[in-house]
C-alpha cells in the first residue's frame, strides 16, 4: 500500500463493502497512521446492493473522514454505454467493468487497489501484485511483467493504469483470522440472519423484487449468512447459524466448498473469471 | 484453505494459526516430470481441496477422456494452459496444515520459461526439484538446480518421481542420487539438499508414507519435511538495513510535527536508542521511536513493516536508507552482478536502463558483459556475449547515483535489483549483486 502511495499520483482503493475491501481500508489506515488515507475510495454501485452494505460503507467513510466516489452502473445503462442483461440470470455484475473503466478515465486514476486474492479463483492465481492494464483497461495474462523479490515496477504510459492486489497471498482463512485479531467491524450480513431466498443451480440466492423467478422456484425464509458479498444477483448465501467471528472461523475451517463456490458469477463457465478479468474486471 | 481433518473439531486455535510459520516453496521440473500432479497430490492428500474444485476437475477430466482424476488440472489456471496441458506462467497455490502455512509458486519447466522459475524462486525458502526416475539427471535438472542456487534458495528437496514406473527399486533411486551429487552438487554451492523417492500419481511418500518402499527408504515424507524443515535462519538477521519507502507527515492538528519514515526492515534488528546513519547524506541520529500503527515498539526486525522516528530533524526522503552507524552497506555506483535476461529484445551491451533497487530508482549503463553461462553444462561462454531471453550472465553496470548495496549472498533484499526498459517500462532483467 505504501508502495502504491509512493509510486502513483492518483491512486484509488476499490471499495465494495465486502470483507476483503474492509480489511484493505483497515490495512491502509494502519500503514499511514497517523496520516489520513492517501487514497480515494471508489465504489462501483450496481444498484442491486444489499442495503446493509451501503449503510456500512457510509458509516465507515464518515468515521475515517475519507473521500468516496460512487460510480453507478445505472448511469452507464442510461448513457447507453451498457446494456442490461435479460432473462432469469440477468446480472449487472459484468456491466460493472464498463462503469469501472469509465470512472478510471473520468477521475484519471493511475492505480486501483483491489482486495482480490490468488486463492479465490484459478485466473486470479496468476495475477501479479502490480498488474498492468493498457489504455483499454485490459489485462494480458500471457504478457505480464515478471515480479521478483519485492521490487514492484509501477511504470506506465499516459492513459494506462495499474491494479494492485496487496492481499494476493492471503487466503480466506487469513482474512477471517485478521478480522478476528484486529477486531475489525464488518457488515451484519456476514453473520447469521433470517432472509428470504430461493435455490437455483446449487446456490441459494437472496430474493429481491427485481429478481425473476422460474415457475419451479419458491422463496423461503431461512437462517443464512454471506461468505462473500457482492451484487445481490450473484452473491450466494450460506446456510449458517454462525453469529460471531469464532463460529465463522470454525465454519470456514470445516467447509468443503470454496468461497467462490457460492458465487453465481463464476459458474457461467470454466474460464468465466479469466474472460472478465481480461476485459478489465476487478 | 485448511486441513479439514484436523480443523473440524472445536479446538480450532486462532492464536496458533496467527503465529504459524509460513514456508514458500517453488517446484521445478520439465513438462512430463509430473509437477502439477505432485502439487495436486499434496493438496488432495492433505485435504486442502474443496468439493466444488474437485467436482470441476472431475468434470474436466472426463471431458478430456482422462481415465483417473487428473490432479494436474487443479493447478493449471489459464485457459491456454488447460487447452495445451502445460503451465505457462507462475501460479500460486495456498494450503495449510496444523503445523505450517504454505505458498507454492508453481513454475513451468520449459527452457523458454526460465524467467518464470527465476521469478518463483526469488521469494522461496525452498525448492522442490523433480526428477523422472525413468530418465534420471538431465540437463534441465542441472538448469533447475543452478537457478535455485543462483537465487540462493536455502533448502532443496530432490524428489525422484514416478518410482511406480521403476517398480520402486532402490538401486534406481541410489543411482540418481549419486549422479546428482557428482554432476551437480559438487559444482554448485548447495547448502541443504535432501532426497525423497516418490510417486505423485500413486501418492507414495508425498503426504502418506509408502509401504512399497518402506523396506529400503527410512526417511520422511515430502509433506513432513515441508512442515518441519528449519527456516528461521533464512533471512539476514545481522546487518540492519531500512530502505525508506514513504515519509509520513500528517501535518494535522493532533500531529503537527509528526515525521515518520515508513518501510520494511530489509535486514537485522533496530532498537529504540540505536545510533543510525542515513544514506546517502551520512547524517547520524538516534531512533526515537518505532511505530506500528498506534503501537510503540522497542525493537523491530527483518521483514516487519514499521515506521521509524528519529531524534533529529533531517531531510530524508524515499530511496534513502537508515542503517546502523557501525555497519554500513557498500556505497557504489559501479559494481558486478549476475543477471537473468527476461525480455524478447536482447540486452544492448552499451544500453541504458532504469534500475530499481530497494525503494530507490536510478538509471544505469551496461559497462561490460563478462560471460554468459550455459546453464545446461555450467560452462562460461566468453565469446558469445549477446544476452537474450532466459540467458544468465555476469555483467558490470554503472549507475547515475550510488546505491547502498550488499552482496546477494548476504542479503536477498539489498543484494537484488531489477532492470526496466526506459521506453516500454517492461521489467527486463533480474540482477543479483556479487
Amino acid at each position: 500500500m505504501r508502495e502504491v502511495a509512493a509510486q502513483f499520483e492518483n491512486p484509488a482503493l476499490l471499495f465494495s463493502g465486502g470483507k476483503d475491501s474492509i480489511v484493505m481500508v483497515h490495512l491502509a489506515m494502519k500503514a499511514f497512521w497517523p496520516q489520513k488515507l492517501p487514497f480515494t475510495l471508489l465504489h462501483i454501485d450496481t444498484g442491486h446492493n444489499f442495503s446493509e452494505t451501503l449503510e456500512f460503507r457510509d458509516t465507515l467513510v464518515k468515521k475515517l473522514d475519507a473521500r468516496l466516489i460512487v460510480a453507478y452502473v445505472q448511469d452507464s445503462i442510461d448513457q447507453g454505454r451498457a446494456v442490461e442483461e435479460t432473462g432469469y440470470n440477468a446480472s449487472r455484475n459484468t456491466l460493472q467493468t464498463i462503469t469501472l473503466l469509465d470512472a478510471i478515465e473520468k477521475h484519471k486514476f493511475d492505480a486501483l487497489l483491489g482486495g482480490g486474492r490468488r486463492d479465490e479463483e484459478k485466473a486470479r492465481a496468476k495475477e501479479r501484485f502490480f498488474s498492468h492494464r493498457d489504455e483499454f483497461g485490459q489485462w494480458d495474462p500471457k504478457n505480464q511483467r515478471p515480479e521478483l523479490w519485492n521490487h514492484f515496477n509501477g511504470k506506465m504510459k499516459m492513459g494506462e493504469h495499474f491494479r494492485v492486489f496487496p492481499l494476493s497471498n492471503w487466503t480466506e482463512m487469513d482474512v477471517w483470522q485478521y478480522i478476528f485479531q484486529d477486531n475489525i467491524e464488518i457488515p451484519s450480513l456476514y453473520f447469521t440472519h433470517k432472509r428470504k431466498a430461493f435455490f437455483r443451480d446449487g446456490v441459494w440466492l437472496a430474493w429481491a423484487p427485481f429478481m425473476k423467478l422460474k415457475s419451479t422456484e419458491k422463496v423461503v425464509e431461512k437462517d443464512f449468512r454471506c461468505r462473500t458479498i457482492g451484487d445481490i444477483t450473484c452473491t450466494g448465501l450460506y446456510k449458517s447459524r454462525a453469529d460471531n467471528l469464532l463460529d465463522i472461523i470454525k465454519e470456514i475451517a470445516a467447509t468443503r466448498i470454496t468461497e467462490r463456490g457460492t458465487r453465481f458469477d463464476d459458474k457461467r463457465s470454466e474460464a468465466a473469471m479469466e474472460d472478465r478479468k481480461k476485459e478489465g474486471y476487478f | 484453505m485448511m486441513n479439514k481433518q484436523n480443523m473440524t473439531d472445536t479446538t480450532f486455535n486462532s492464536e496458533a494459526y496467527l503465529n504459524m510459520q509460513l514456508l514458500r516453496f517453488t517446484t521445478a521440473g520439465s513438462v512430463d516430470d509430473g509437477k502439477s500432479t505432485l502439487i495436486g497430490r499434496l493438496l488432495y492428500d492433505s485435504k486442502s481441496i474443496f468439493e466444488d474444485q474437485l467436482e470441476a476437475v472431475e468434470r474436466d477430466s472426463i471431458r478430456r477422456g482422462n481415465e483417473q482424476i487428473n490432479l494436474a488440472l487443479l493447478t493449471d489456471g489459464l485457459r491456454a494452459e488447460r487447452e495445451q496441458g502445460i503451465t505457462i506462467d507462475v501460479a500460486y497455490r495456498y494450503f495449510a496444515t496444523p503445523k505450517r502455512k504454505f505458498i507454492i509458486a508453481d513454475t513451468p519447466g520449459h527452457i523458454q520459461y526460465t524467467r518464470n522459475m527465476v521469478t518463483g524462486a526469488s521469494t522461496a525458502n525452498l525448492a522442490i526439484i523433480l526428477i523422472d526416475a525413468r530418465n534420471g539427471v538431465l540437463e534441465q535438472t542441472i538448469r533447475h538446480t543452478y537457478i535455485a542456487s543462483l537465487l540462493r534458495i536455502p533448502h532443496l528437496i530432490i524428489c525422484v518421481n514416478k518410482m511406480d514406473l521403476m517398480d520402486y527399486r532402490e538401486e534406481v533411486y541410489n543411482q540418481i542420487q549419486d549422479d546428482f551429487n557428482t554432476r551437480i552438487r559438487e559444482k554448485l554451492h548447495l547448502e541443504d539438499v535432501r532426497f525423497i523417492p516418490i510417486s505423485a500419481l500413486k501418492g507414495d511418500n508425498v503426504v502418506n508414507p509408502s509401504n512399497r518402499m518402506s523396506s529400503w527408504y527410512k526417511g520422511t515424507t515430502l509433506l513432513n519435511l515441508l512442515e518441519t524443515i528449519d527456516i528461521t535462519s533464512d533471512r539476514d538477521k545481522i546487518n540492519p538495513r531500512f530502505p525508506i519507502q514513504y515519509v509520513i507527515r500528517p501535518i494535522s492538528e493532533k500531529y503537527p510535527d509528526y515525521r515518520g519514515y515508513a518501510g520494511r526492515v530489509a535486514g537485522g534488528i533496530f532498537n529504540v536508542g540505536d545510533t543510525v546513519t542515513i544514506l546517502p547524506n551520512h547524517n547520524t541520529s538516534r531512533i526515537a521511536g518505532i511505530d506500528r500503527y498506534t503501537e510503540s515498539l522497542k525493537t523491530t526486525q527483518v521483514t516487519q513493516s514499521v515506521t521509524l522516528r528519529l531524534e533529529d530533524d533531517i531531510d530524508i526522503s524515499r530511496g534513502d536508507m537508515i542503517v546502523h552507524s557501525d555497519n554500513l552497506p557498500q556505497e557504489s555506483n559501479e559494481f558486478d552482478l549476475m543477471i537473468c535476461w527476461f525480455d524478447h529484445k536482447p540486452m544492448n551491451p552499451k544500453g541504458k536502463y532504469i534500475i530499481r533497487h530497494t525503494t530507490k530508482e536510478a538509471r544505469c549503463i551496461i559497462r561490460e558483459v563478462f560471460y554468459k553461462l550455459d546453464i545446461n553444462t555450467l560452462e562460461q561462454n566468453h565469446d558469445d556475449l549477446q544476452m537474450e531471453m532466459n540467458d544468465i550472465g555476469q555483467i558490470r553496470i554503472k549507475t547515475t547515483q550510488p546505491l547502498f548495496i550488499d552482496s546477494y549472498k548476504q542479503n536477498r533484499i539489498t543484494g537484488s535489483l531489477i532492470l526496466i526498459d526506459e521506453a516500454t517500462n517492461a521489467t527486463l532483467a533480474a540482477g543479483m549483486i556479487l
